[in-house]
């Protein structure tokens, strides 16, 4: 590759040239690199269905991303359901409809806040430790280690913790959905001094059954994006403490992203 | 913490996940996992404007169901009402669509009627009175049809 440099390109002469190259340049990096966020995808889901099978590391990974982000979850989920209660009081009662209130908290934290606040909470708590966790692993060579004792590190490193991801975090979003629906029952009801009936009753009127299995569906997918790009940041970090330090940074602003973009695609297809 | 110990936080975490989307389907979804304890019977409208799936059904002030489905037969609709097996209808009852309020949501009112043979399961309600239209009402009223 060393003599390919000395060799005199012919007509790169001109600006104009070099900047539709490091164009191109730029493309290609962006497809090889999306190219290769797939193939590890697959090559990890792949390879849960092969054997060595070790559900006991799955089972840490639901302890570390469910039950670890639980209360951050429950904290995040009751101030949510609290804020939009008080906000949607003051809103619908120019209209005369607080009626409409359990009805508004409870359709705003199903469809959209729940899956998507869950989510974004997972990323910050559980997604930057998981692309540190692994990006450590990388640069002290103990992938390395794992390879040599014939152990595959994809399905040691990564696999588990996309399965553990797709099973806790929509369990997290159903959590973060009930303990908002109290929450705004907290501020509604005994706050504001709404009747309970009224809350719970004209809630239970409008809030079918293809809200929540949306919303699941929502949590699912998202679960996939934030284990997926943040397993992936830290398997391919850079070199030393400061390619650790990126692979975090850009594992949590990827994931953040493509929940943010994924939420308003997926809330297009799906309502 | 020894393995043992985090299997069963973890069992516990499940759990309560499950209950949640339980509450959420079962109590918000109105989803019938056996379909137990209701019974479905149908109800020819010749406009059901405004009402949605999902609405309920009252008799007397109290909820005894929800319209499970609406579909267009000919140009009538065809309401399914899902009742609770503890209610029986006889053969005359009136099936009304009503409004909460002036502007609230629709709902269907059953009145019970006299007869002494009732409606099985699969049956028909044949008296229906479909929704007052009220802005049909006013324009009558401004335009002066109403003597």
């Amino acid at each position: 590759m060393t003599n390919q440099e000395s060799i005199p390109q012919s007509g790169s002469a001109s600006p104009i040239n070099d900047k539709i190259s490091s164009l191109g340049r730029y493309t290609l990096r962006i497809v090889a690199e999306m190219g290769k966020m797939a193939m590890f995808l697959g090559s990890a889901l792949a390879l849960l269905a092969r054997p060595p099978w070790r559900p006991s590391l799955i089972i840490q990974q639901i302890y570390f991303i469910g039950v670890g982000s639980l209360s951050i979850v429950l904290l995040t989920a009751l101030f949510t359901g609290m804020v939009l209660a008080l906000q949607g009081f003051y809103t619908l009662e120019k209209f005369g409809s607080e009626g409409l209130l359990g009805t508004a908290v409870a359709l705003s934290l199903i469809r959209e806040l729940g899956p998507v606040l869950t989510a974004l909470v997972v990323t910050g708590r559980a997604g930057s430790a998981m692309a540190a966790e692994i990006g450590i692993m990388v640069i002290t060579e103990q992938v390395d280690a794992l390879k040599s004792m014939a152990v595959n590190p994809l399905q040691r490193l990564a696999s588990p913790r996309i399965a553990g991801g797709i099973l806790a975090i929509p369990l997290l979003t159903a959590i973060f959905d009930v303990v908002g629906i109290f929450g705004g029952y907290l501020v509604g009801v005994k706050l504001l001094g709404l009747s309970s009936g009224t809350y719970f009753g004209h809630m239970e009127l409008q809030v079918k059954m293809s809200d929540i299995t949306g919303g699941i569906l929502k949590s699912l997918i998202f679960a996939l994006l934030v284990t997926w790009v943040s397993s992936y940041k830290g398997y391919y970090c850079g070199h030393g403490a400061e390619g650790v330090g990126k692979a975090t940074t850009s594992a949590v602003v990827l994931s953040t992203v493509l929940v943010l973009i994924g939420d308003y695609i997926l809330t297009s297809l799906l309502y | 913490m020894s393995q043992r110990g985090i299997e069963f936080i973890v069992g516990v975490f499940v759990l309560s996940g499950i209950a949640a989307l339980g509450y959420l389907s079962i109590q918000l979804g109105g989803l019938d996992l056996l379909g137990a304890g209701k019974y479905d019977i149908t109800a020819k409208f010749s406009t059901v404007s405004g009402l949605r799936v999902g609405a309920s059904i009252e008799m007397s002030g109290v909820k005894i169901g929800r319209v499970q489905k609406i579909i267009l037969i000919g140009e009538d609709a065809l309401v399914s009402l899902q009742l609770d097996n503890s209610i029986k209808l006889s053969r005359d009852s009136i099936a009304s669509i009503r409004t909460k309020g002036i502007l609230g949501d629709k709902y269907i009112l059953l009145s019970q009627g006299g007869s002494d043979t009732l409606i099985k399961p699969g049956g028909k309600i044949r008296d229906t009175e479909p929704p007052i239209d009220i802005e049909k009402l006013i324009g009558d009223f401004i335009f002066g049809k109403v003597k």
